[in-house]
C-alpha cells in the first residue's frame, strides 16, 4: 500500500501530483516510522482500551481472577438500581448545568469589561491595565487542579481555614466553625465554586481574543446608531463570538462531567451523604478498591454516553437557535 | 444615568476632533472595580498559602489570619525531604520531560504525514484521533491498567511516560495538522529537487518551519502533563514512583491527623512555583496559543 502514498499538494495540484512514486528505502522507512510508530502507540494505549472497555462492561470480571463470564447487560441493569451511582449521576448533571453556565457568564462579563470597558470618546476601547488583569486571571489555569483543590480545602477548613476567619472578622459570628465541605447543604456549591474559580481565567482569555477579533467598525457603527456599552455587549459581542461560546460550553461540560480531580481533593470520600460524589470517583473506587472491573467499566460506558449526549445536545441547541446558519455564511 | 446624555452628545459630534470627555469614565471605574475584585479573589488564596507555608503547625491551626511569627524555611526542607516532595519532583521532571519530547516528535511526524500525504486510511486515522480527544479517559482506565500490566509496564516510570505520550498525541496531532497543512508545497518540491529524502525534508525543512506551532503545543502539553492526576493515580501506585500531583494528594490525605501543616503548604508552593515561572516567562505566547487553539 505504500506506493500509493503521494504528497498532497492541495486540491488544484493533486491531479498533476497523483502519480505513483517508486518505493525507495527512504520512503518506506519514512512511512513506517512517521506514521506507523505514532499510530501504533495510539492504537495500543488509547484505542484498544476504549474498545476493550465495551467488552468488559458486559462481563462480571473482577480483574485479577481468570474467570470472566459474559453477563450481557446485567451490569447496566444493576447500575440503574444502584442508589449511590444514581446519586453520582445526579451530581454530575447538576455540575454540567451549573458550572459551565456560571463560568461562561462570568468569563464573558470579565472579558467584556476588559475589552470595551475603557473610557474614551468615539471609539470603544479597552480598559487600562487590561494586560495585568488578563495575566492574573489566567493564574488558576496553570496551577494543577489537585493543588487548586487542596488550597481551597484548606481555605474552607473550619477553625484553621481563612474563609471562616474572614467571615467572623466582618461580624458573621455564625461562621466561626462552619464546615463548608462537611455540610451537605454547602459541600456541592463550595465545590462548584472551586471548579469555577479554576476555569474562569482560561475562558476569559479565550473570549477576550474572540472579542478583539471583531472588526472595530462594527462597534463603531453600533455606537453611532446609539447603542450603549451594555447594548453592544449583548447584541453584538455575544452573537458574533457564538462559536467560541459553544466550544467553551462543550469543553466545560466535559470537564464538569469529570470533576474527579477537584472532588478528590476537596472531599475524597464523596462528601457528606455523597453530596459531591461524581461518576468518575465511584468508577475509580469500584474498580481499584472493590475490584469490580466489569461493573466499573459499565459505569465508564455510561459516562461516555452521557458525555456524547451532552455534546450532541449543545450542538443541536446551537443549530436550532441559528448558530449554524451564521457559521455557514462566514466560511 | 447621567452618562446617557453624555453618550448622545459624543455621538452627535463623533466626527469632531477627539477631545477628552468624561464619557464612559463611570463604566471604566465599575469595570476596574469588578476586575480588581476578581483579581483579589484569585490572588488572596495564593498569598495566604505562601504565608501559611512559613508558619508552624500551631500557627496554622491557631489563627489563620495572622502573619507567620518567623519565616520557617524548615517547612520547605521538611516537605522536600520528609514528605518526599523532592523525590516526586524528580519523578515528575523525568516523566513529563521525556513524555514531552516524545510526544512532540511523534505528534509532529504523525501530523505531518496526515496533513501532507494522501493515502487510504488517512481520514480514518485523523478522525479517530479527534474522537480520542473527546472520549473520557475514565472509560479506558481499567483496560489500560491491564494493557500496561501485560507489557510489564504497570507501576513503572516508562509505563507512565508511554501512556502520557499516547493520551497527549491526539491533541498534538490535531493542533499541528493545520500548521503543516499551511506550509507551501513549493518548499517540499524544492527540497525534493535538491535531492533531500523524505526524512531530510521533514527534519531540515518542514519541522523548523512549524516552530511557532510546536512551541504552542509544547507549552500546552507541558502544563497538561505536569497537572495530570488520573493516569498516575491509577497506573503508578508504587509510592517510590509517585509524581508530584499524586504525592500531594497522598500527603494531604495522610495529613488529616498528625500533619505538618506548614510543610503541606510548603509542598503546595513547591508544586505551583515551576508552572507559575513557566507561565510568567511564556505568558504572551501561551495566551496567543489559547486563541489559536480555541477559535478553531
Amino acid at each position: 500500500m505504500t506506493p500509493d502514498v503521494v504528497p498532497d499538494g492541495g486540491p488544484t495540484r493533486s491531479a498533476v501530483r497523483r502519480r505513483r512514486r517508486p518505493l525507495t528505502f527512504d520512503r518506506a522507512s519514512f512511512m513506517l516510522v512517521f506514521l506507523g510508530l505514532p499510530v501504533a502507540v495510539f492504537v495500543i494505549f488509547v484505542v484498544s482500551p476504549f474498545v476493550q472497555a465495551l467488552w468488559y462492561s458486559l462481563t462480571d470480571w473482577s480483574g485479577f481472577s481468570s474467570g470472566m463470564n459474559f453477563v450481557g447487560f446485567d451490569n447496566y441493569v444493576k447500575l440503574f438500581h444502584d442508589d449511590i451511582f444514581l446519586k453520582a449521576v445526579r451530581n454530575n448533571v447538576l455540575l454540567v448545568i451549573v458550572v459551565p453556565i456560571v463560568t461562561i457568564v462570568l468569563a464573558l462579563t470579565l472579558a467584556t469589561l476588559v475589552t470595551i470597558g475603557g473610557s474614551g470618546t468615539g471609539t470603544v476601547r479597552g480598559l487600562r491595565y487590561a494586560g495585568f488583569y488578563r495575566i492574573i486571571s489566567f493564574f488558576p489555569y496553570v496551577i494543577p487542579a489537585i493543588v487548586i483543590g487542596l488550597i481551597w480545602a484548606q481555605v474552607f477548613t473550619p477553625g484553621s481555614g481563612v474563609l471562616d476567619a474572614l467571615l467572623t472578622k466582618v461580624g458573621l459570628s455564625g461562621f466561626e466553625n462552619y464546615a463548608w465541605l462537611g455540610d451537605a447543604r454547602t459541600a456541592m456549591p463550595a465545590s462548584m465554586f472551586v471548579m469555577i474559580w479554576g476555569f474562569v481565567g482560561f475562558y476569559m482569555v479565550l473570549f477576550i481574543a474572540a472579542i478583539r477579533g471583531i472588526e472595530p467598525e462594527v462597534f463603531e457603527a453600533a455606537r453611532i446608531d446609539g447603542a450603549g456599552r451594555f447594548r453592544s455587549a449583548v447584541s453584538i459581542t455575544v452573537p458574533l463570538i457564538r462559536d467560541n461560546v459553544q466550544t467553551a460550553y462543550i469543553y466545560l461540560g466535559i470537564a464538569a462531567l469529570d470533576g474527579f480531580v477537584y472532588m478528590q481533593a476537596l472531599n475524597p470520600g464523596g462528601g457528606p451523604q455523597n453530596s459531591t460524589l461524581v461518576m468518575p470517583q465511584q468508577l475509580f473506587t469500584t474498580a481499584f478498591t472493590k475490584g469490580q472491573f466489569g461493573y466499573s467499566t459499565a459505569m465508564g460506558v455510561i459516562l461516555a454516553a452521557v458525555t456524547m449526549l451532552f455534546a450532541l445536545l449543545v450542538f443541536t441547541v446551537n443549530a436550532l437557535t441559528g448558530g449554524r446558519e451564521r457559521k455557514v455564511k462566514r466560511r | 444615568m447621567t452618562t446617557t446624555t453624555a453618550d448622545r452628545a459624543v455621538v452627535a459630534d463623533s466626527r469632531a476632533p477627539r477631545e477628552r470627555a468624561p464619557e464612559g469614565r463611570g463604566v471604566a471605574t465599575v469595570a476596574h472595580l469588578a476586575l480588581i475584585l476578581w483579581s483579589l479573589l484569585v490572588i488572596l488564596p495564593l498569598v495566604w498559602t505562601v504565608l501559611s507555608s512559613f508558619k508552624s503547625t500551631q500557627e496554622v491551626l491557631g489563627n489563620p489570619l495572622s502573619l507567620p511569627g518567623q519565616l520557617r524555611f524548615e517547612n520547605y526542607v521538611n516537605a522536600w525531604t520528609t514528605a518526599g516532595i523532592g523525590r516526586y519532583f524528580a519523578n515528575t521532571v523525568i516523566v513529563v520531560g521525556t513524555a514531552l519530547v516524545l510526544v512532540m516528535i511523534l505528534g509532529a511526524m504523525c501530523a505531518y504525514v496526515l496533513a501532507r500525504f494522501s493515502f487510504p486510511g488517512n481520514r480514518l486515522i485523523y478522525y479517530s484521533m479527534l474522537a480520542g480527544l473527546t472520549f473520557p479517559v475514565f472509560l479506558a482506565i481499567v483496560p489500560l491498567f491491564f494493557v500496561l500490566k501485560n507489557f510489564a509496564l504497570l507501576n513503572t516510570l516508562p509505563g507512565l511516560i508511554i501512556t502520557y505520550v499516547a493520551f497527549a498525541l491526539p491533541f498534538t496531532v490535531f493542533f499541528l495538522h493545520s500548521f503543516f497543512k499551511a506550509l507551501p508545497h513549493e518548499i517540499y518540491e524544492a527540497a525534493q529537487i535538491d535531492g533531500a529524502g523524505e526524512w531530510r525534508t521533514f527534519f531540515s525543512v518542514m519541522l523548523p518551519m512549524a516552530r511557532p506551532g510546536m512551541a504552542s503545543v509544547a507549552i500546552f502539553n507541558f502544563l497538561g502533563l505536569w497537572n495530570q492526576f488520573l493516569l498516575p493515580v491509577a497506573l503508578n501506585t508504587d509510592s517510590k514512583n509517585y509524581v508530584l500531583s499524586q504525592g500531594m494528594a497522598s500527603f494531604a490525605s495522610q495529613a488529616g491527623y498528625a500533619v505538618d501543616f506548614g510543610a503541606l503548604f510548603a509542598a503546595v508552593v513547591i508544586t505551583v512555583a515551576p508552572v507559575l515561572v513557566v507561565y510568567i516567562i511564556f505568558q504572551r505566547q501561551l495566551q496567543v496559543s489559547v486563541t489559536a487553539g480555541g477559535v478553531k
